[in-house]
């Protein structure tokens, strides 16, 4: 049997049946991580030390049975966004390369208390502003279908990791599209949840109106599994939502008769390549043959959503990463004249240049004599975007997608014109601004062998809807290995 | 930003409708804590005239009747009691200082 090839979950019930150890599965994944990361580089930090101690432990709990949770004893890594206690967070980013938290995030708290062997953190477009993995302090990360092209982004470490199987499953964060569209390149499973759903204390903010964590993993089942040990309301993030369900494995069933589907016409313009649009109405099809009532519709205020996300996700990092100053922690420039001069050159130093241009775009459109023209235009425009998203699902159930224009570019080709780059989010951001639930998962692959995502978007708190929907798309197309 | 300016920068500079001043670059860039270099400040204007241009498109919207919508969902304000429920993390906290003196952050002069 080749441990490796095992989902989150089968890997999890052998390990409660006593047939294979947490000890076992960390190993074989920290050999994996050995052989695979000179061509991937999906990971900044791992923690293979820590990791054997917390397999070891977490062996004995759950032989004690203290443990039962599907997830216990199976390893897994963590966006390096997310703070873990003591262990080097970095963002991807000069400016936090020395960092180490003195909390863990909430939704890695979760993980820890499911059992969760933690093997490391994984590399990120810095401050999850990119769309390629390519904006990283310490290097790209590569495609593992062709390392000659990007992973997506900004998780695209995460991504890249459960695609190399150098982990079973991991965490993301989608501020625009950072969960689905690097999913979509890599030929894994990634969701974001309904905004609210997963706390995000501890995830170090990008755009706060607009972050959320998710999963990332290898098939459906284990989509849902993550989602219920990650998900929890908690006071310690005022915008967490307490929510009435927990337990989303429970949508794991074959049946979409009757459900409503709607193909948004408007994104099927020219800026979509002919063999995505192929994969994904063939996906479609196959939920129509299973009982779905497909149709096509026109969402309206597509060509919006991506300046209307550009100035509040700038605006709002502008705000949140003015905390980065040298003082307290992190990089500080080594010669500096008084205060202010060393604020501005560790921060000139510390960020990189797509860093550097959002916090300008953003202190730019929040500067007074601007905020109206700018941002609070944006902010309407937002509130025009959910309610064309409200009629929507007055209509439809679930709305099918692409999560991405292409298939994943070639290195090197994407941070030459950022507007262009900005441009391959078209399909996911709009679901951020309304903070909507919206899952990718494989639906094929173009001629050059790259992985083809396919975007299931549900109203607020559907996610079970996707699951549903995803689970029995997977089920029908026999599971790809 | 990248060190020189591209042919297809100063093209740009050409075309764009939104015009950024220096004094604007310059101003951004104190309220964003950012020392730029003479290229960079060339680079940044272009980039946001081009990115404003761009997001000029917002204004085919008719939203003279819409309110602005910061969250999805109402988000009220949060209280509760200042009680502290963590230990003190004082050792840990310091050492993240890029400078510590004794128990404190030591920072250069503050006040003239």
């Amino acid at each position: 049997m080749d441990i490796l090839s095992l989902s989150a979950v089968e890997l999890g019930k052998k390990i409660k049946a006593g047939e294979i150890s947490a000890m076992e599965a960390t190993k074989a994944s920290l050999a994996q991580i050995a052989a695979e990361e000179p061509r991937i580089h999906g990971y900044v930090t791992v923690d293979e030390e820590g990791a054997l101690k917390q397999a070891e432990e977490i062996q004995k709990r759950i032989e004690n049975k203290e443990l039962t949770s599907p997830l216990a004893g199976v390893p897994t890594a963590i966006k390096d966004n997310m703070c873990i206690k003591g262990q080097l967070t970095t963002c991807s980013s000069k400016i936090l390369s020395n960092f180490k938290p003195t909390y863990t995030a909430e939704a890695v708290k979760n993980l820890q208390k499911a059992g969760a062997v933690i093997l490391g953190k994984t590399n990120m477009d810095e401050f999850a502003m990119g769309s390629t993995t390519e904006t990283s302090y310490f290097g790209p990360t590569m495609n593992p279908h062709d390392t000659n092209h990007v992973p997506g982004g900004s998780s695209g470490g995460s991504c890249a990791a459960v695609a190399a199987r150098e982990c079973y499953y991991s965490l993301g964060s989608d501020t625009g599209g950072s969960i689905r569209q690097p999913s979509s390149f890599c030929g894994v499973v990634g969701m974001k949840p309904t905004y609210g759903t997963v706390s995000r204390y501890g995830l170090i903010a990008y755009g706060s109106s607009l972050d959320q964590i998710g999963p990332i993993t290898k098939d459906v089942t284990d989509c849902a599994a993550v989602l219920t040990a990650i998900a929890s309301w908690d006071k310690k993030d005022s915008t967490s939502v307490k929510r009435a369900d927990y337990d989303f494995t429970s949508a794991l069933t074959e049946d979409v008769k009757g459900l409503r589907v709607g193909i948004p016409t408007d994104y099927f313009t020219d800026g979509l390549n002919l063999e995505v649009a192929g994969a994904i109405r063939a996906a479609a099809r196959v939920l129509a043959e299973n009982g779905a009532v497909v149709e096509e519709f026109d969402l309206s205020l597509v060509k919006y959503a991506i300046p209307a996300y550009y100035v509040i996700a700038s605006a709002e990092a502008s705000s949140n990463l003015e905390r980065f100053d040298g003082v307290k922690y992190g990089y500080r420039t080594p010669e500096y004249e008084g205060l202010h001069n060393m604020y501005k050159k560790t921060r000139s130093e510390g960020f990189g240049a797509e860093v550097k241009r959002r916090i300008m775009l953003g202190s730019f459109v929040l500067s007074s004599g601007y905020y109206d023209a700018y941002y609070l235009k944006a902010l309407r425009t937002k509130a025009l975007i959910k309610a064309a998203f409200d009629k929507a699902f007055e209509s439809y159930d679930v709305i099918l997608a692409p999560a991405a224009p292409t298939t994943a570019p070639e290195l090197g080709k994407s941070l030459s014109d950022p507007l262009k780059m900005y441009l391959s989010d078209i399909y996911t951001v709009s679901v951020n601004l309304a903070g909507l639930p919206g899952l990718s998962i494989p639906v094929g692959k173009d001629k050059k062998g790259l992985p083809i995502g396919m975007q299931l978007i549900g109203n607020h708190f559907q996610e079970k809807t996707l699951l549903r929907a995803a689970y029995t798309y997977e089920r029908a197309t026999g599971k790809e290995a | 930003m990248a060190d020189k300016i591209s042919d297809e920068t100063m093209e740009h500079v050409t075309k764009a409708k939104n015009k950024i001043s220096d004094e604007t670059i310059e101003y951004v860039g104190i309220l964003a804590k950012l020392e730029l270099s003479e290229t960079e400040k060339q680079n940044a204007k272009a980039d946001m005239e081009k990115m404003l241009d761009y997001i000029d498109t917002l204004n085919e919207l008719d939203t003279s009747r819409v309110e602005p919508m910061s969250h999805v969902f109402p988000v009220n304000n949060v209280f509760r009691e200042d009680v502290v429920t963590n230990e003190n993390h004082m050792e840990e906290t310091l050492a993240n200082a890029p400078l510590r003196g004794g128990d404190s952050f030591k920072v250069p002069k503050t006040i003239g």
